[in-house]
């Protein structure tokens, strides 16, 4: 990668406040394209706060975001994501009423810019329901496509997720905690799913489990109080002195 | 068995009519499933194709109401009411049933409808179909320009704020009493007979089939909504907002314009009211009448498309009873029955019909 390309996805300066507490103060970061970068910290450090400015669930009070070079700062969250950035959630977000397929569906629809369509039935975009299925029998859901969400196991619910971002074709894509409170047993599934990622897309992961960290990623940012600590590659960081101060709590992580 | 694929396969919640259509016409069809293609296309694509088709259940409401025309003569004038608040109570399905946004102050739009067709009529305008035309816009105008003001708000507050907006209404309306007759209400409407042809009767023939075509209209239109890409998407902001956002959907336009919309169903349904009975009075726009509408879809069954249809007549029909039986305090009949729907059924009459179609289907 040289160093003149833009990065998939970079901040300069980014803080954000809420009154006294400063949940991300001058993060500088960079995700190359391709990446598969992780974010790590102990609990409270800003992770999800970095996704939600990131993908402008809320805005910064200073700094920039930049997508593929391009500054987003001003942009609404669903015009960022029309823009190649998408986003899974800490805490499954998805339409629990519906099936399996519906919440992929709409998804794509939205992708395809069909969404907005008043008259022409859902039912008849063949486009849409077959996109939307192909990206299911990819990620091996396409047995769960007619089943409502609620009605299904967590680990599969997370992989939903996945699909959902997935469905959106994104050239970045932000995981938060993928694999969190799902059984050892079913998180092997999702962690084979992050790894056979198509390898264009440029991925950044938040990650508790640091066995999984060090096998997807290629870089690890930590993020401590809001403020990135240090960043490198996975041997780097094991070999770090401060992380390990920070992870085996000899100094107060808040 | 494909009943049992049906009956746990689409929005549960919002299509549940639909799944109970499905099990009435998946016994006779089947011609849909004939057609595979070679790698065997999956039931919940099939589905979803065959989700928007109309099924034979979903013409019983017009059935119903073309027999009631011959078989009720003396009861058409009532029957033109009943249909016009069906149109209405439809219209508020669509926010809420759909979208999710709780109204307590629909009957702005109806109110505006009502008095927009009136005006028409009292300034010599006496055409319908055009005053329906008319009533329909100003009232999807004042919908699009509360709307853009009062969505951006959620839960109690934009409740609040639609209550507010039907009071301000009413409060103008009371004001302008030069215009709009004020608490004396609007008389003198000359309203000209349909196509030049049909004179309203005092009998309500024509007031009947007038407002049994609107409504067809209008269910055509909020149907074909519903099934489309954008009305899914309205279930997607009901159920989450969080997760439309991330998906890329502008959720405060999708919003806004299924408000707009349903404030000019609303319109025409105040218009036809105008029309058919000759006079608006300040009630039109008042909070009793945004507490009925809402009652009436509550007892039918909300976001089903299909609760107007049963709730506005049952909650007519019974207060034409209960005031028969009870002048004074037919009142706490009807909340009986809402207290009891409520704690006991809910997804109202609807709700019942779906728990008991899969009851069986769980037998069979």
């Amino acid at each position: 990668m040289t160093a003149g390309e833009a990065a998939a996805l970079e901040t300069r300066g980014l803080c954000k406040s809420f009154g006294a507490l400063a949940v991300a103060s001058d993060i500088n970061f960079r995700l190359e394209r391709a990446a598969r970068h992780a974010l790590i910290g102990p609990n409270g450090a800003g992770k999800t706060s970095f996704l939600d400015l990131v993908t402008g669930r809320f805005p910064p009070s200073a700094g920039r975001i930049l997508l593929g070079g391009a500054d987003v700062t001003a942009l609404a969250q669903e015009q960022r994501v029309k823009r190649g950035l998408a986003r899974t959630f800490q805490i499954t977000t998805l339409f629990r009423g519906l099936s399996v397929l519906d919440n992929v569906c709409m998804a794509t629809s939205e992708r395809l810019g069909r969404a907005g369509d008043l008259f022409r039935p859902a039912g008849s975009r063949r486009d849409v329901i077959d996109g939307a299925y192909a990206s299911l029998e990819r990620l091996g859901l396409a047995d769960d496509a007619p089943r409502v969400v609620r009605e299904l196991p967590y680990g599969r619910q997370r992989l939903v997720e996945i699909a959902v971002a997935l469905s959106l074709k994104p050239e970045v894509l932000l995981l938060d905690e993928p694999a969190a409170g799902v059984p050892s047993a079913e998180s092997g599934i999702i962690v084979d799913v992050i790894e056979s990622l198509p390898s264009e897309i440029a991925v950044l992961i938040i990650e508790h489990d640091m066995d999984l960290v060090f096998r997807l990623a290629s870089r690890i940012t930590v993020l401590v109080q809001g403020k990135v600590l240090v960043e490198g590659t996975p041997q780097e960081i094991a070999a770090n002195p401060a992380v390990r101060e920070v992870y085996l709590g000899e100094r107060a992580p808040t | 068995m494909m009943a049992r694929n049906h009956s746990r396969s689409l929005i549960s919640v919002a299509d549940g009519l639909r799944e109970l259509f499905s099990l009435a016409a998946t016994a006779g069809s089947g011609g849909g499933a004939a057609r595979r293609t070679p790698s065997q296309m999956p039931n919940a694509v099939d589905v979803l194709r065959r989700s928007h088709r109309l099924r034979p259940l979903e013409t019983l409401p017009w059935l119903v109401a073309a027999a009631a025309f011959f078989l009720l003569p003396d009861y058409l004038a009532l029957g033109a009411q009943i249909l016009l608040a069906v149109l209405f109570a439809l219209s508020l399905d669509l926010i809420l049933g759909y979208a999710g946004i709780v109204s307590l102050g629909h009957a702005a739009f109806f109110g505006v409808g009502a008095y927009a067709a009136g005006l028409l009529a009292v300034h010599g305008w006496g055409e319908p179909l055009s005053g329906l035309v008319v009533a329909g816009i100003a009232a999807g105008l004042i919908g699009m320009l509360s709307g853009a003001v009062i969505l951006r708000t959620r839960g109690l507050t934009l409740l609040m704020l639609t209550l507010m907006i039907a009071a301000m209404l009413q409060e103008a309306a009371n004001k302008a009493g030069a215009i709009t007759g004020g608490t004396d209400g609007l008389q003198g409407m000359q309203v000209s007979p349909v196509f030049g042809l049909f004179r309203f009767d005092v009998f309500g023939h024509t007031a009947y089939v007038y407002c049994l075509t609107v409504l067809f209209l209008g269910w055509l239109a909020a149907r074909r909504i519903v099934h489309s890409p954008f009305g899914r998407g309205l279930i997607g902001i009901r159920e989450s907002e969080e997760r439309m956002r991330a998906i890329g959907s502008p959720v405060f336009r999708r919003r806004l314009v299924i408000y707009a919309i349903s404030a000019a169903l609303a319109g025409i349904a105040g218009g036809l009211m105008a029309q058919t009975t000759q006079f608006v009075a300040l009630d039109a726009l008042g909070f009793e009448r945004s507490g009925t509408v809402l009652i009436m879809l509550i007892l039918g069954g909300v976001g089903r498309l299909y609760g107007a249809f049963i709730g506005a007549p049952l909650y007519m029909i019974l207060q034409d009873r209960f005031a028969q039986q009870d002048p004074v305090y037919w009142y706490f009949w009807i909340g009986l029955l809402l207290v009891l729907v409520v704690v006991f059924a809910r997804g109202g009459v609807l709700g019942i019909g779906e728990r008991l179609v899969r009851r069986r289907s769980r037998r069979s």
